[in-house]
């Protein structure tokens, strides 16, 4: 590889310095992304060890592989480490982080050592997560209801809420610079309908973090409050009312949906025109889908609540308004469905992800309207239809689409290609054994098996096997990109500059960017996705 | 008793039909909106792959789509929301003239008793036909009263009432689960519903052992607390007369006019300075901590059961003269 040691030569942002004090006192938004890469790797590893655990009980209606408290904790810090330490961050902090700059023809974010501590707070947050687990571990859910959480659990409560609220600063804090950078740092001609609708499914994302989670932080700290001095906020014995917990943290937990699914909605608009060669349909309906989104979806919280005993109007206030906010995911399914329309599509390894993405996310989208139903959900809300729902959100959706924005930018991020054929292989084996896992939940939910059971009665097993054998199809389909991504860092092919031919500032530079992102500040003299004047690629247009 | 591997739950009372009924509908309404989509993404990929020579179409949206594609998806959600509603609001709705249970959860069991005073545990005996009503509160945490083949679920609270009913329509047994997470043993707090043929239920309901019915209970504890020098049916009391008060509007000294319902009773006799009574004092003395959750629930039965007129009242109707014993109910 002759190109390799002439572009290797090329100063860039990852051989600018060396050693360990040059990656940890950095305040390139590239680094740090990184440095963000691999730790929510890490606790992605994590909370899927726990689930591979919580899978394995459930293989046998007993409860034989662990003790009853044992598997409580196990899914209570399954979920607090997939929501908290993986998913919110995810495609925010390492892909956002990487890419709102590029996008947008800026050098930097606009508070560069705020989002250095940004990432310390998510790493003092991590440690104390971690020692919480190694000393003993939660066991309230990831939802922390009360009186449970505050009086009857007799586990590390006060240190994951304070894990949770740390790493809450952590979120709000990328928040903030994202907003103030898509604000002031555009380059000239990067005018708002200009803007990839990347950067508008960020700063969307970025006011929810802004307001939501402040709300969740000090719900926690109430927590911790009442756990230690006993309040009495949420103790009915002491005039409390443990639904108003249940309120203030759906506040924030129920946009925290969006947190996680608007960024990934946000790289999957990004690829799909790039795979078809066109423009986005659309772009004004899908940018405005994701503001509306975000503001919506701070109307609908109490539809967690409709069995818990909240009045009869605010639960149709409630079920009225999350078919409201489901109608702009609509506009984005079909917008998304009509850019492909007279394209000239080709399906490399992050197009087979946003198809994924699509399918998966329509169909958890789908079943969310079940859940709104009013008269419906008292049957199958704290069942499992629960459970596939929003692992149909959440993991078929914001994972496909960060695992498809991964291969998409992985070429810029590490100047180098990943193997192809094994990208395809493994985004296969992911959509398969995702279905497989969780399929067989949506019927496990409306026959009746409650979530959080640790034995089960006997009439559920085969779908629980189903289930399980495809978690361990799963666990294959993620440890392949990782395995390959970390090869490519030494033996992939060198990766030109723009390797998909696609739209965006980001790919006018080298790959992988220098430390200030362009020799020349960009000037934007064209439109969003103008794929008309962007030659297709040679590489891209080869099959199989 | 129960299947192997069943793909459909038992139904077993009147709402799970018209549950089923959306459920099939929201099915049928998925299959085809995913159908219409991911058949387009598939045509529109063959047809649209890429080849030499044929570049794609640079084509800017459409408002008319946009706009089709807006109010058609939210016209067919006002149909499921109202669908839904109208469930619902049968769920949450008890009809008159049902039989009542009193249902205590604690970590991790259910204690339930019948308004003619059988007590259970973990077990629920209901005739086959007849409207069940469940009053149910919690000693400790959140829990959730659940039975998949009536597809009700209800949660339960420390320190309130929340209600839920029921009328089975096939004899049989079924599961009852505690559906929100209660701590290590919220798996085991299990179940069984067993609907009984009403002639077994009444050879059952005489079987029990039963010490006088829950009213009955509530009316010597009522006597036994001293309740009874303040509430009189004499209108000498220093408190307000209780016969008919159930149901019925309590205008109160603050100016709000409230229902007293059974969470006005419960309230009323744990915390009674909540709510004052418009022309009395506050000089009823607390009972918070001082009565069971059994205790009150019989104290509540009492109250209720204190209705001259049972159409007047919408739940509990029974009339209950003290130490009776309860009148034979109806099958509807
Ligand atoms: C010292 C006298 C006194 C005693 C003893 C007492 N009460 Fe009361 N009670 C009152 C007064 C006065 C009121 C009206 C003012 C208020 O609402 O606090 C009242 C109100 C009530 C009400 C609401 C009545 C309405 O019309 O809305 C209920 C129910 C009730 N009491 C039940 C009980 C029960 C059950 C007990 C025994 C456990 C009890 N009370 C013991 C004085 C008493
Ligand atoms: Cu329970
Ligand atoms: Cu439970």
């Amino acid at each position: 590889m002759a190109t390799a040691a002439i572009t290797a030569e090329r100063e860039n942002y990852l051989n600018q310095e060396y050693g360990i004090k040059s990656w940890l006192l950095t305040v390139d938004h590239k680094r740090i992304a990184l440095l963000y890469l691999l730790s929510i790797t890490f606790f992605f590893f994590i909370g899927g060890f726990f689930a591979l655990l919580i899978r394995l009980e459930l293989l046998t209606p007993a409860g034989d592989l662990v003790q009853a408290d044992t598997y409580n904790k196990l899914f209570s810090m399954h979920g607090q480490v997939m929501i908290f330490f993986f998913l919110i961050p995810s495609i925010p902090a390492v892909l956002g982080n990487f890419l709102v700059p590029l996008m947008i023809g800026a050098k930097d974010l606009a508070f560069p050592r705020i989002n250095l501590l940004s990432w310390y707070l998510y790493i003092i947050a991590g440690v104390l997560m971690v020692h919480c687990m190694l000393t003993g571990g939660v066991d309230t859910g990831w939802t922390f209801y009360t009186p449970f959480s505050t009086a009857f659990s007799n586990t590390k409560v006060i240190e994951a809420g304070l894990a949770i609220f740390i790493s809450g600063f952590s979120s709000i804090l990328t928040g903030l610079n994202f907003v103030v950078t898509i604000h002031r740092m555009r380059a000239p001609g990067m005018t708002w309908d200009r803007l990839p609708l990347f950067i508008w499914a960020h700063y969307a994302t970025s006011i929810i973090q802004l307001l939501g989670t402040p709300v969740v932080a000090v719900t926690l700290v109430l927590v911790v409050l009442e756990r230690a001095l006993h309040l009495g906020i949420f103790d009915p014995t002491r005039g409390g009312d443990p639904l108003l917990f249940q309120h203030l943290f759906w506040f924030y937990s129920h946009p925290a949906v969006y947190i996680m699914i608007l960024p990934s909605m946000g790289v999957v608009t990004e690829i799909i025109p790039c795979f078809c060669r066109k423009r986005i349909f659309g772009y004004k309906f899908v940018a405005l889908s994701s503001i509306s989104i975000a503001v919506f979806g701070f109307l609908v919280w109490a539809h967690h609540m409709f069995v818990a005993g909240i009045s009869l109007y605010a639960a149709l206030i409630f079920s009225a308004l999350s078919y409201l906010v489901a109608v702009p995911s609509a506009i984005k399914v079909f917008n998304w469905t009509a850019t492909m329309y007279k394209g000239s599509i080709t399906f490399s390894t992050p197009m087979l992800y946003a198809f994924g993405f699509v399918g998966l996310f329509t169909m958890g989208g789908l079943t969310g309207l079940f859940l709104a139903a009013l008269g419906l959900d008292v049957h199958v809300t704290d069942t499992y239809f629960v459970v596939a729902h929003f692992h149909y959100i959440m993991v078929g959706g914001a994972l496909m689409g960060y695992l498809g924005g991964m291969h998409f930018w992985w070429p810029k991020i590490s100047g180098r290609m990943y193997p192809e054929s094994l990208g395809r292989l493994a985004a296969l084996i992911v959509f398969l054994g995702f279905n497989l896992t969780f399929f067989p939940q949506f019927i496990l939910g409306y026959l009746g098996m409650p979530r959080r059971y640790w034995q089960y009665p006997p009439e559920f097993q085969v779908l629980n096997v189903l289930s399980t054998a495809g978690a361990t199809v799963l666990a294959v389909g993620y440890l392949l990109p990782m395995v390959y991504f970390l090869w490519s860092m030494r033996y992939g092919k060198v990766a030109p500059d723009n390797p998909w031919g696609a739209s965006g500032l980001e790919w006018m530079t080298t790959s992988p960017p220098p430390t200030f992102n362009f020799d020349q500040p960009p000037v934007v003299n064209w439109e969003a996705y103008d794929y008309e004047h962007i030659p297709a690629p040679q590489e891209a247009r080869s099959g199989g | 008793m129960f299947d192997t591997f069943p793909l459909w739950p038992t139904r077993a009372s009147t709402t799970a039909g018209s549950v089923d009924a959306l459920f099939i509908f929201l099915v049928t309404l998925s299959a085809l909106m995913s159908l219409v989509i991911f058949t387009m993404i598939m045509v529109f990929a063959v047809r649209y792959r890429r080849r030499k020579g044929v570049a794609a179409e640079q084509i800017e949206g459409s408002t008319a789509l946009e706009v089709t594609w807006s109010v058609i998806p939210l016209f067919i959600f006002v149909v499921i929301f109202v669908w839904g509603a109208v469930i619902y609001f049968k769920e949450r709705t008890p009809p008159r003239g049902a039989t009542e249970v009193y249902v205590v959860a604690k970590q991790w069991m259910w204690k339930l008793q019948h308004e003619e005073g059988q007590r259970e545990i973990n077990e629920l005996h209901v005739p086959l036909g007849r409207d069940v009503k469940m009053i149910l509160t919690s000693q400790d945490v959140i829990h959730s009263f659940y039975v998949p083949a009536f597809r009700i679920k209800q949660d339960v609270l420390p320190g309130r009432y929340t209600t839920a009913w029921f009328r089975p329509t096939k004899a049989g047994t079924y599961h009852l689960f505690c559906a929100e997470y209660c701590g290590s043993q919220h798996s085991g707090m299990i179940g069984q519903v067993v609907v009984l043929e009403p002639a077994q239920y009444e050879v059952w309901l005489s079987g029990g052992g039963a010490s006088g019915t829950m009213a009955s209970n509530g009316q010597n504890i009522f006597q036994q607390l001293g309740c009874s020098t303040c509430h009189r049916s004499d209108t000498q009391g220093r408190g307000p007369d209780l016969v008919g008060l159930f149901g019925k509007p309590v205008q109160l000294e603050d100016g709000r006019v409230v229902t007293a319902d059974e969470n006005y009773i419960r309230e009323s006799i744990l915390t009674p300075g909540a709510k004052v009574v418009s022309g009395f004092k506050p000089i009823m003395p607390v009972f918070q901590g001082l009565v069971s959750e059994e205790q009150l629930n019989a104290l509540v039965a009492y109250v209720k059961s204190l209705n001259p007129s049972p159409s007047g009242a919408a739940g509990g109707p029974t009339v209950v003269p003290s130490g009776a014993k309860p009148q034979e109910p109806k099958v509807q």
